[in-house]
């Protein structure tokens, strides 16, 4: 057995042969999307919570596909944060759910830490399914499992992320691993949206989209939040997809066999032309895919415990 | 304070007096007489006829310094007594060593005018245990527009102003503030923050806010109203002590401004010489204080601008939370800590790391802020009011907060192993505090 924790929290704390271990399970859950029947009683009589502080349909039907699909009984509770206002706080929620005897929590919240302050409080597992600007440990998971679909091996590999770096948990979840795993990392973006001593995580900075294209095996491009200039951080998002956006007149400078990626949701023509998004190199709906197995794959490590 | 007790007589002998006020630390004796130190010198002998009027104390191996001043507290009362009381904080206060305390004015309602301060000194005369001296707004309710009766409320009592808690954001207001201040002889004191660069912020901007991916409140938020501030105090010609110093640059700026001659003080707190950001990487909302700790460089600089006298105080911005306001994501907990009860060894490890020697220690405690408040404590030169402190420097224990007189437990020193303690606390000759074995 190479994994014995008791939460999935982030992946800087996660070592290779545990996330090597997580892969390779993943790939096997992977098989069982691929059947007709795609049903498995692993997790059958285990309890898994949904308990979603920030909306995010995409990950929580990710994750309740996966834990269904291992048989386990899912609930999902959406506390907005302003219960907090209302008197309940987090802690508080977590501590009446937790007295119905659940075996994992899934918990996504938009206060970066908070999975690590609640999973100190609780004896049932906790998998981050997001914090804050902080890590997204599932997402790094299936992406580096879409990229060796892809390519032999992550070491070696130079890997471009592009865009709003700053507020982003997916980059810093997947500079983590993919450092860890071998790769090279660029963060690329105008300097208000890379956050200062990124170079301290193992990321190489560059503000000059087109110098990185031709030097990229994967482009993982990000979600830009229209709010961002309200926020001084970017004066239009016309100037942004001028230097910024990834297009196929841009593309024609990568290599030919270069991989784009997307956590989703997707700013067509923002940050990404749909000509990119739904073209050949695109992976974007085959990291969705994995995502469920990468899922399987730790409700089955945690709830197994 | 209860004023008509009976003031005491009290002989301490053969304890190691340091009274920077007077430049002295030698083991000597100290004659308390009707609630004043009458006499402090070695082989004092008292005849054989009055030594019963005496209560005699042998202070030897302990430290007898002025009864300690922290400039700068938060007792949240009147308004939030569920955090801190005036009896409780200033039983907090003795039970680290404090005789006097500054309370700042961000109460509710907020002391920014005669009543608030009345009440606050009448409370304290009842019900507080050591000596209360109110800090008043600058600004009506705090809310940096119009500026307060600083005549009314420095004859109400206050020894001082400040919107702390926030900055003042219009540099006019604050010009017109020290202009004003300066008419009645009021210090202002300042809490140095650019609003608009620490927005959101709630850790020290850095590698390590990047790594938490909480935002970050970088130094220069705190540097730009210290620059900004100390430019005033040159244009006005006003007194100007800039509270909680957390960054290098600030030591750097504050440095220069006194070479030039400017009338500025300045103190820090133990927290940011003593914790760096790092300890947030548990996301625990006990670390979070504004300004933020942040790195050991600055932990450095800050120890530095305490040994060359650019930092003149040290106070501990105790700052009560219940868990209501700390037992919460990082994101929305409150920022500040509690430091009365802990402040003293934090002080001393730097006596033990050679950055202070004990007189300065003592003084950034004692005789600076009395200095910079104006208040006539602070030293054991004979007719002062006999507050002191006897400190036990080599008492090893575990700091434990839930031992605390204060009503809040959000103390970042909690389980920490610590040297030096205060044993007993006196203020006009009349015991307030002493340590339990
Ligand atoms: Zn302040
Ligand atoms: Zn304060």
């Amino acid at each position: 057995m190479h994994f014995n924790r008791k939460d999935l929290l982030g992946i800087q704390e996660l070592d290779v042969s545990e996330i090597e271990f997580i892969l390779d399970l993943s790939r096997s859950f992977k098989e069982i999307n691929e059947r007709t029947i795609k049903k498995v009683p692993t997790l059958r009589g285990k309890t898994v919570i949904h308990l979603f502080y920030e909306p995010s349909t995409r990950t929580r039907t990710s994750f309740d596909v996966a834990a269904k699909r291992l048989s386990a009984d899912t609930f999902s509770v959406t506390a907005s944060t302003s219960s907090i206002v209302k008197g309940e706080t987090a802690l508080d929620t977590l501590k009446n759910l937790e007295a119905m005897k659940p075996d994992v929590f899934v918990i996504r919240h938009s206060a970066s830490g908070a999975p690590w302050q609640l999973a100190a409080r609780t004896s049932a597992s906790v998998i981050n399914a997001g914090d804050g600007m902080h890590e997204h440990p599932s997402q790094a998971l299936l992406d580096m499992l879409t990229i060796l679909d892809n390519k032999k091996s992550l070491r070696g590999l130079n890997v471009l992320i592009v865009g709003d770096i700053f507020h982003s948990r997916v980059a810093r979840s997947n500079i983590w691993g993919l450092k860890k795993m071998g790769a090279t990392v660029v963060v690329c973006g105008p300097a208000t949206l890379i956050p200062p001593n990124i170079d301290a995580m193992g990321a190489e900075v560059s503000h000059c989209l087109d110098q990185c294209i031709p030097e990229a095996d994967v482009i993982m491009v990000l979600r830009l939040q229209k709010e961002r200039q309200q926020q001084m951080l970017l004066p239009s998002l016309r100037e942004y997809s001028t230097w910024y956006g990834i297009n196929g007149e841009r593309l024609k400078n990568a290599k030919k066999d270069v991989l784009i990626m997307h956590p989703g949701p997707i700013n067509r023509g923002v940050e990404i032309s749909s000509e990119v998004a739904d073209g050949p190199c695109s992976v974007i709906l085959d990291q969705v895919t994995n995502g469920v197995a990468v899922r399987m794959a730790l409700l089955y490590l945690l709830g197994q415990r | 304070m209860k004023p008509n007790e009976k003031p005491a007589n009290l002989i301490l002998r053969n304890g190691r007096v340091i009274d920077p006020a007077q430049g002295l630390d030698a083991v000597a004796t100290v004659v308390i007489e009707n609630g004043k130190v009458v006499e402090v010198g070695p082989n004092i002998e008292i005849g054989a006829q009055r030594r019963g009027e005496f209560e005699q104390i042998d202070a030897g191996g302990k430290w007898v310094v002025p009864g300690l001043i922290d400039m700068h507290v938060h007792l949240r009362e009147p308004g939030e007594e569920y955090k801190e009381t005036i009896a409780s904080g200033t039983r907090a206060a003795v039970a680290g060593g404090f005789t006097a305390v500054a309370c700042m004015p961000n109460t509710r309602p907020v002391n920014d005018c005669a009543a608030v301060t009345q009440f606050i000194l009448k409370k304290a005369a009842e019900e507080g245990a050591c000596r209360v001296f109110p800090v008043g707004a600058i600004s009506k309710g705090l809310e940096g527009r119009n500026l307060c009766e600083l005549g009314e409320l420095r004859a109400s009592g206050v020894v001082a102003v400040s919107d702390d808690g926030r900055p003042v954001e219009s540099s006019m207001l604050m010009r017109r503030a020290l202009e004003y201040a300066k008419t009645f002889g009021l210090l202002v004191i300042s809490h140095c923050e650019d609003l608009g660069l620490s927005s959101g912020g709630l850790m020290n901007e850095g590698r390590v806010s990047t790594r938490l991916g909480l935002r970050g409140i970088p130094r220069a938020a705190e540097e730009v109203m210290a620059a900004r501030d100390i430019l005033l105090a040159e244009l006005t010609g006003a007194r100007l002590h800039l509270a909680h110093i957390s960054s290098a640059g600030s030591v750097a700026l504050i440095r220069e401004a006194k070479k030039r001659g400017l009338q500025v003080t300045a103190e820090t707190a133990p927290h940011y010489f003593t914790l760096d950001e790092e300890l947030l990487s548990t996301f625990n909302p006990v670390y979070k204080v504004n300004p933020p700790v942040r790195t050991r460089e600055d932990m450095e600089a800050i120890k530095a601008g305490l040994a060359d006298g650019t930092l003149d105080a040290i106070a501990s911005d105790h700052a009560p939370h219940s868990a209501v306001e700390k037992d919460l994501e990082f994101e929305y907990a409150a920022n500040g800590m509690i430091g009365l009860e802990s402040s003293l060894p934090l002080i001393l490890r730097l006596v033990r790391q050679s950055i202070l020697s004990p007189l300065d220690a003592i003084a950034k405690v004692s005789q600076n802020p009395a200095r910079i408040l104006s208040i006539p404590f602070g030293t054991l030169a004979k007719g002062a009011a006999a507050d002191l402190t006897v400190i036990d420097p080599e008492a090893t224990y575990t700091i434990d907060a839930r031992k605390f007189e204060s009503k809040s437990r959000n103390c970042p020193f909690d389980g920490m192993e610590a040297q030096g303690r205060a044993v007993m606390t006196f203020i006009d000759g009349r015991v307030v505090f002493t340590a339990p074995d």
